[in-house]
């Protein structure tokens, strides 16, 4: 698996920061970028929210 | 239980049905609810005078230098930081400002009448781009132009707009703002297309009501010249639009966004009149020659109002060639456009990007969608220098603060959950 990896160099997902991805465009490393950001607010807060969301608060 | 879709719903069935109309003008004393006495009103979420940014400074000054108030820049200083002027937000008056946005009893408004809902909302002409009050510029020209606006500008226009509006054909805003989409605006800081078709719209009638060849050739000229005309009107259109959405119990949809130069604050529609707020951003700004970052002031201005309709920066798919003003590239500000998507409840009925194949732009900012996604509100903006009196410095791409949308959603689970 490692031998295989070094042959082939890496195939990367990369999620989150924009500019990690346009590094490794500029190397050409095969890549693909999803564009995610942590939720605003977490814990209690965040699953309150998520239950009224769904409409099951309460 | 309460139904945040539902209530969603209704909120943007309210704002698509929305008809947006120019009906009058007149002075802001005598049309702006409120406005009684020595009032001053800015842009943004409430903020005292000791706290007011550079800009926001310039802009006050000269306002209480062209109301007679003051006879010199210290006498103005002196003013203001003394209890005999009071300072209240735009938003709180049903009106909203560019910029620093502020409004004075004498200055000349326009009046738009949300015809599906009956409700008003009032906005300043626009001075043009640069040295401008609205920059914070408060110099001799910029009291002198704002002279000639109250003096010779508005009468000309007033009497156009009424003849218009008495003749029962007032000029729909909406239909000028989903036009120009198609021309290449994307209403905030590209205005070119919205201010030609205004131009259209008005010109036989300026032609029969104006009595003077010679005014109404410089009232042509003026608008003409200042591609940003339309701003002021399409953000009463916004205002007159979204104002009725305050009033809808369990909706998650944010109906107002503003800034002041120091706090960026928004009101969400199932949260009614609270103000939720936090340190305004720092816009990345294409600089006009001679200045340099550090003389950018913090985030200004009631223009946000676009993109909480749907335009603006939730429309840079439509206007390619703002990338020139703001900085970026196309790809960019189709980009923009469609991460907008992620955090809005609906796509408009009547506002659509070409370049998406006829796609309604992003509408309807749901703050729990903001909340899950992480992705704030995106807007292209015009920069004012940090000094009061110095003016415009660019314009660029900001993305609203996380903070005040933090601070509402705390307020909303608490009301619901």
């Amino acid at each position: 698996m490692l031998k295989k990896l070094l042959k082939q160099g890496p195939r990367v997902i990369n999620i989150g920061l924009q500019s990690f991805f346009d590094a490794l465009k500029q190397q050409e490393t095969r890549a693909v970028h999803v564009d995610w950001r942590p939720p605003i607010v977490r814990g209690v807060l965040l699953d309150k929210l998520r239950k009224l969301r769904k409409g099951t608060a309460k | 239980m309460i139904d945040i879709d539902s209530a969603n719903m209704k909120a943007l069935e309210g704002l698509f049905e929305a008809e947006p109309l120019l009906v009058g003008m007149g002075k802001a004393k005598d049309l702006i609810p409120g406005m009684e006495g020595k009032i001053l009103l800015h842009s943004g979420p409430p903020i005292e005078y000791e706290r007011m940014s550079g800009p926001l400074i310039g802009a006050v000054t000269g306002a209480a230098l062209y109301e007679g108030w003051a006879s010199s820049v210290e006498e103005a200083r002196e003013l203001l930081g003394s209890s005999g002027i009071s300072f209240e937000p735009c938003h709180e008056h049903d009106a909203v400002g560019p910029m620093a946005g502020v409004i004075s009893p004498n200055m000349p408004v326009f009046v738009i009448e949300n015809k599906s809902s009956g409700n008003r909302a009032y906005a300043t002409m626009n001075e043009g781009l640069g040295k401008v009050l609205r920059m914070g510029a408060f110099d001799d020209s910029v009291i002198a132009h704002l002279k000639w606006m109250e003096e010779s500008l508005y009468p000309v226009l007033k009497s156009a707009i009424s003849n218009r509006s008495n003749s029962g054909e007032p000029i729909s805003l909406k239909n000028i703002i989903a036009q120009a989409l198609h021309m290449g605006d994307e209403l905030h800081n590209r205005n070119k297309a919205g201010t030609s078709l205004l131009f259209r719209a008005l010109a036989a009638t300026l032609v029969e009501t104006c009595d003077s060849r010679e005014k109404l050739s410089r009232v042509l000229k003026f608008m003409d010249s200042n591609d940003h005309f339309f701003l002021n009107l399409g953000m009463a259109a916004a205002k007159a639009s979204l104002d009725p959405l305050g009033l809808i119990e369990g909706s998650s949809i944010v109906y107002i966004m503003a800034r002041n130069g120091t706090d960026f604050g928004i009101k969400v529609a199932g949260l009614g009149n609270t103000w939720f707020t936090c340190p305004a951003a720092q816009p990345d700004v294409l600089l006009f020659p001679g200045f340099n970052k550090s003389d950018v002031n913090p985030d200004i201005g009631d223009s946000a109002i676009m993109e909480t309709y749907g335009i603006g920066g939730f429309a840079l798919a439509a206007s390619p060639a703002i990338v020139q003003f703001v900085g970026g590239t196309p790809e960019d500000a189709t980009r923009y456009t469609k991460e907008m998507y992620e955090i809005c409840a609906a796509q408009n009925k009547s506002f659509t990007i070409p370049q998406l194949n006829f796609r309604g732009t992003p509408t309807g900012i749901d703050l729990l969608k903001v909340i899950e996604t992480g992705i704030t509100p995106i807007l292209d903006t015009g920069a004012a220098h940090k000094d009061p009196g110095k003016g415009q410095v660019g314009a660029g791409i900001v993305r609203m603060p996380s903070e005040a949308f933090a601070a509402a959603a705390e307020a909303f689970a608490d009301r619901y959950a």
